[in-house]
């Protein structure tokens, strides 16, 4: 029950947060931003005055009543705990679902949310450990960002890509290479018949290689093998900067040697810089890829911090084409459901709320674009069945070893992928069932390609059986 | 292990490669009427296009009569392939299946493979 503050007379002192921020009766309107935090409280405190709160750190409480909140109408603007629900399996966690004014948050910035939802809030004594499970951003929010400045359907007719995943490689070793050697092991992935190649994240202006010098190196490697092969190819050139004088100035020198796609890294540059980035490449037809380096500070640990879909749907509303989405099969950590639940949250218009894939809400994209999913990390063509079973043709799938590790070089790893996809898309559209057929269908592609013949026998025994750490809730 | 050399020449027109399941033999009869098949139950609007060889590259081929809105036989769809390709032997025959609700191409794979000229 709230308590009429309002109306009460002012009186200084400490009050217990429940009395005016766990509101169980409360109906969250269509308007709200709603958030499910999972909390484990300090011993002996109640979990409704825990869940209260966490609504009031992050909305409009501070710790003690100060006066001037009866200038205001509270009961307007404060966040809400209105319900509190046992995290399956634990007996220490539970989720507390909190609704918050639209009005709290400045129009179109998610810098604003995350300020309030996961700010002072995550190091309150009160509480043990914290996570920001999922958020709803209402239709009316999400009508207010810009999003993914070119979307799926836009980037695959500036591709020229349809019907299957796309193809990616990040270019190994990640540091050190002369930008002349750098645009040729470009120039041999992109002739051997990948889509894209990627700049390391850890990539920006070093001493060996300056932005300049590569970005000429690699223009002029795309531009090779698109003439050799006369399909479209890309490099995302990594933008990512110091400043954001510097991120601009390498965004337009890519714009001016007509490449496609520039890249940058989201959470260590900032949603600030992000949103700006995007905003740009909205105005000039750039796509953007994003990469997620400091997600995993974030979100890997189960009991404290912010789950990846949350920076998912962050990063929908701020802009960026592709994004990393992990790949379930690979060398970095991901659970399939899970996984398949954020893939959603980056493809879809409409996100129903599904337990089993750790979606908490309802969420309405509108109509904003969507993004690709980028699988990267530790995987070869062995996996590509699963991974086209698991991500459908509206994602791109990076092979860094997996292309350049290849006997032969590039250009024939690039080639085995590539066979290896094309086979698999054959298949499934075939009405095959890729995944239990894998071992025929790509065995069968290996007899007209020496090249993933050799792939095939350079990698049949690696494989990534670790448990995963962060899984999803249940019994 | 041998290490085989990467053979793709820019003046070699076999180097030339035309998007999804160009880096697979070309597709046998069935297996087009297969990938037909997959676009019809899809409800996608089949669609054939052809090109000189030399523009292979442009955003826009010639687009063969209109695309077969509502046509539902994988035979009819295949025999409008011929046709454009009797009609102009030496061009690239592609078949495209619009997908009208997500406004784009739900695949595209060249048929026949023109001869340069």
């Amino acid at each position: 029950m709230s308590t009429p503050i309002k109306n009460a007379a002012y009186s200084a002192g400490v009050k217990d947060y429940a009395l005016t921020y766990w509101e169980p009766s409360y109906e969250p309107k269509d308007t709200d931003l709603l958030a499910c935090f999972k909390i484990v409280a300090q011993d002996g405190v109640p979990r409704e005055e825990a869940a209260a709160a966490v609504a009031a750190e992050s909305s409009t409480g501070t710790w003690t009543t100060v006066w001037t909140d009866l200038l205001t109408d509270l009961e307007y603007y404060k966040g809400r705990a209105y319900r509190i629900e046992s995290v399956p399996g634990d007996s220490d966690a539970f989720y507390a679902f909190v609704a918050y004014p639209l009005d709290l948050f400045e129009e179109g910035s998610v810098v604003n949310v995350l300020t309030s939802l996961v700010g002072n809030v995550f190091g309150f004594k009160a509480i043990r450990s914290l996570r920001l499970e999922d958020i709803r951003f209402p239709l009316a929010f999400v009508l207010t960002c810009g999003g993914p400045p070119n979307g799926i359907t836009v980037e695959r007719d500036k591709m020229d890509k349809y019907g299957r995943p796309m193809l990616g490689c990040t270019i190994k070793p990640k540091l050190g290479l002369s930008a002349k050697n750098y645009g040729r092991a470009v120039y041999e992935c992109l002739r051997g018949g990948l889509d894209f190649t990627k700049d390391d994240e850890n990539v920006n202006s070093q001493p060996f290689m300056r932005w300049r010098d590569r970005f000429e190196s690699v223009a002029t490697a795309v531009k090779l093998a698109e003439a050799e092969t006369g399909e479209r190819k890309g490099h995302y050139l990594n933008v990512t900067a110091g400043t954001v004088e510097d991120m601009f100035e390498r965004a337009e020198f890519a714009k001016e040697l007509d490449m496609p796609i520039i890249m940058h890294d989201f959470l260590t540059a900032g949603f600030t810089a992000n949103t700006s980035l995007a905003n740009w490449c909205r105005r000039n037809g750039m796509l953007l890829h994003i990469h997620r380096a400091m997600h995993a500070v974030l979100d890997r640990n189960p009991y404290h911090g912010i789950h990846f879909r949350v920076l998912t749907k962050c990063l929908r509303l701020s802009g960026g084409d592709h994004m990393h989405s992990g790949t379930v099969v690979g060398k970095l950590e991901g659970d399939r459901q899970a996984t398949l639940g954020w893939i959603d949250i980056m493809r879809e218009s409409f996100i129903a709320e599904d337990r089993s894939r750790g979606i908490f809400f309802d969420q309405d994209f509108g109509h904003m674009p969507g993004l690709f999913p980028v699988a990267s990390g530790g995987i070869h063509v062995w996996h590509i069945p699963a991974l086209v079973s698991i991500f459908g043709d509206d994602s791109v799938l990076q092979f860094g070893g997996g292309t350049l590790g290849h006997p032969w070089g590039n250009a024939a790893g690039a080639m085995a992928n590539r066979v290896a996809l094309e086979a698999c898309v054959k298949a499934r559209n075939e009405g095959r069932p890729v995944e239990q057929e894998a071992r025929a269908i790509l065995g069968e592609a290996a007899k007209y390609s020496p090249e993933l013949a050799i792939a095939m026998e350079t990698w049949k025994e690696v494989r990534f059986d670790f448990d995963v750490v962060d899984k999803l809730d249940a019994n | 292990m041998t290490i085989h050399d990467f053979a793709s020449r820019m003046d070699d027109p076999a180097a030339r490669r035309f998007g999804t399941f160009s880096y697979l033999p070309p597709l046998t009869r069935a297996e087009v009427a297969l990938q037909v098949d997959y676009m019809l139950s899809r409800g996608w609007a089949c669609s054939v296009e052809h090109v000189e060889p030399q523009r292979a590259m442009d955003d826009y081929w010639y687009m063969w009569k209109l695309p077969l809105f509502g046509e539902t036989s994988t035979d009819v769809v295949l025999a409008e392939v011929d046709a454009c390709h009797e009609a102009h032997p030496r061009d690239h025959v592609r078949l495209i299946g619009y997908d009208g609700r997500r406004q784009t191409q739900g695949l595209a794979f060249v048929v026949y493979r023109g001869s340069a000229s």
